[in-house]
């Protein structure tokens, strides 16, 4: 399956998201919160998204899901590290609000789908309109 | 041509170790740029990350110049928290690239290596000139040390216009509207307030420049 991580300014916002994906996603799917900074700050953290990165891949890739402004600089820093030090992930960054494309993205690698599905999914939960 | 103008590393440690008495001495004063126009945490993250290498300092001071500001670098990339992070991170990291890892290098090396930190930092934020970033201090600043080592002056002399150009990049943000950051949800209020990540920038690349002072 593809993992995921999802990355945002806050700890806490970062586990709820989690546990909504996980909901709609079996146990098995690995989806990985990171947020905040290790001393308890609101913030991003390149180091523990390029270790997460890692720990959610099982050879299938790893989407990332982020929030705001940082959360994009630190995941690129983290794939740019990654590059670095020879670790070979598949690790796309989706285009996509975070809580919605993580449900999506769960969904979607849960049922087995391919990287770019699963992108895809989250990418497109932007066009979901809240309006019935 | 600059082979006689020596940067050891010990000039380097004395750099990082006066960045981090910056980052205290300016905490409330990058702090407070960001309140006018970003989340308030520039002065306080920097703050932050720099505490983090001082204390690792130590444990660095037998590594060549290439893995002494990769370390410096990572440091900051972990701490720091905000976009800071990964662009001062990134800034650090492949600062020490060209000097090969060397222990000394000269000065045309080290024009090289502001090149490499400055353009790490362009492709981390992929910002441009006039987005109210970084950038608009780095790249005049890269742009003018260039410019004056291709006409062959003194290591000096090209500084000081690195540092000028820099200056002048840093107050050409004061009436910008922001293209990045959160800076870019104020549009037409973020006008009129320096950009806090110009702002210390500039200071990063003058304490360089104090240094060196003291070298040449």
């Amino acid at each position: 399956m593809v993992g995921i991580v999802i990355v945002s300014h806050s700890k806490q916002a970062a586990e709820g998201i989690r546990e909504l994906s996980m909901q709609m996603a079996g146990h098995e799917q690995k989806i990985i919160a990171v947020g905040g900074t290790d001393d308890g700050r609101i913030g991003t953290d390149a180091l523990k998204i390029y270790e997460a990165i890692q720990n959610a891949d099982c050879g299938k890739g790893v989407v990332v899901l982020v929030d705001l402004g940082s959360a994009v600089l630190s995941t690129t820093a983290a794939m740019d590290l990654l590059t670095e030090e020879g670790i070979i992930i598949d690790v796309r960054l989706a285009d996509a609000p975070v809580l919605e494309g993580s449900v999506s993205a769960a969904v979607q690698a849960f049922i087995g789908g391919t990287i770019e599905e699963v992108v895809a999914a989250a990418e497109l939960a932007r066009q979901i309109s809240k309006q019935l | 041509m600059y082979k006689n103008y020596i940067l050891d590393k010990d000039y380097f440690i004395q750099v990082v170790k006066d960045l981090a008495v910056m980052a205290e001495v300016e905490r409330d004063y990058l702090t407070k740029l960001d309140s006018l126009i970003g989340d308030s945490d520039h002065g306080i993250n920097l703050s932050i990350g720099f505490r983090e290498v001082t204390k690792k300092l130590p444990e660095w001071e037998n590594e060549n110049i290439t893995a002494f500001f990769k370390k410096v670098g990572m440091t900051l990339l972990g701490k720091v928290g905000g976009a800071a992070g990964p662009l001062y991170g990134g800034f650090f990291m492949k600062l020490g690239e060209p000097a090969n890892n060397k222990e000394e290098v000269d000065f045309g090396e080290f024009c090289n290596m502001i090149k490499n930190g400055v353009e790490a930092v362009e492709s981390r934020g992929k910002a441009i000139i006039a987005d109210k970033t970084m950038v608009d201090t780095f790249r005049p600043a890269l742009d003018a040390l260039m410019a004056a080592v291709e006409a062959g002056q003194q290591p000096l002399d090209a500084f000081d216009k690195c540092v000028k150009a820099g200056e002048i990049g840093r107050d050409s943000t004061i009436p910008l509207i922001a293209k990045k950051g959160r800076a870019l949800r104020l549009g037409e209020r973020a006008i009129g307030h320096m950009d806090p990540g110009s702002a210390s920038s500039y200071m990063i690349l003058n304490i360089f420049y104090e240094n060196m002072k003291k070298r040449f």
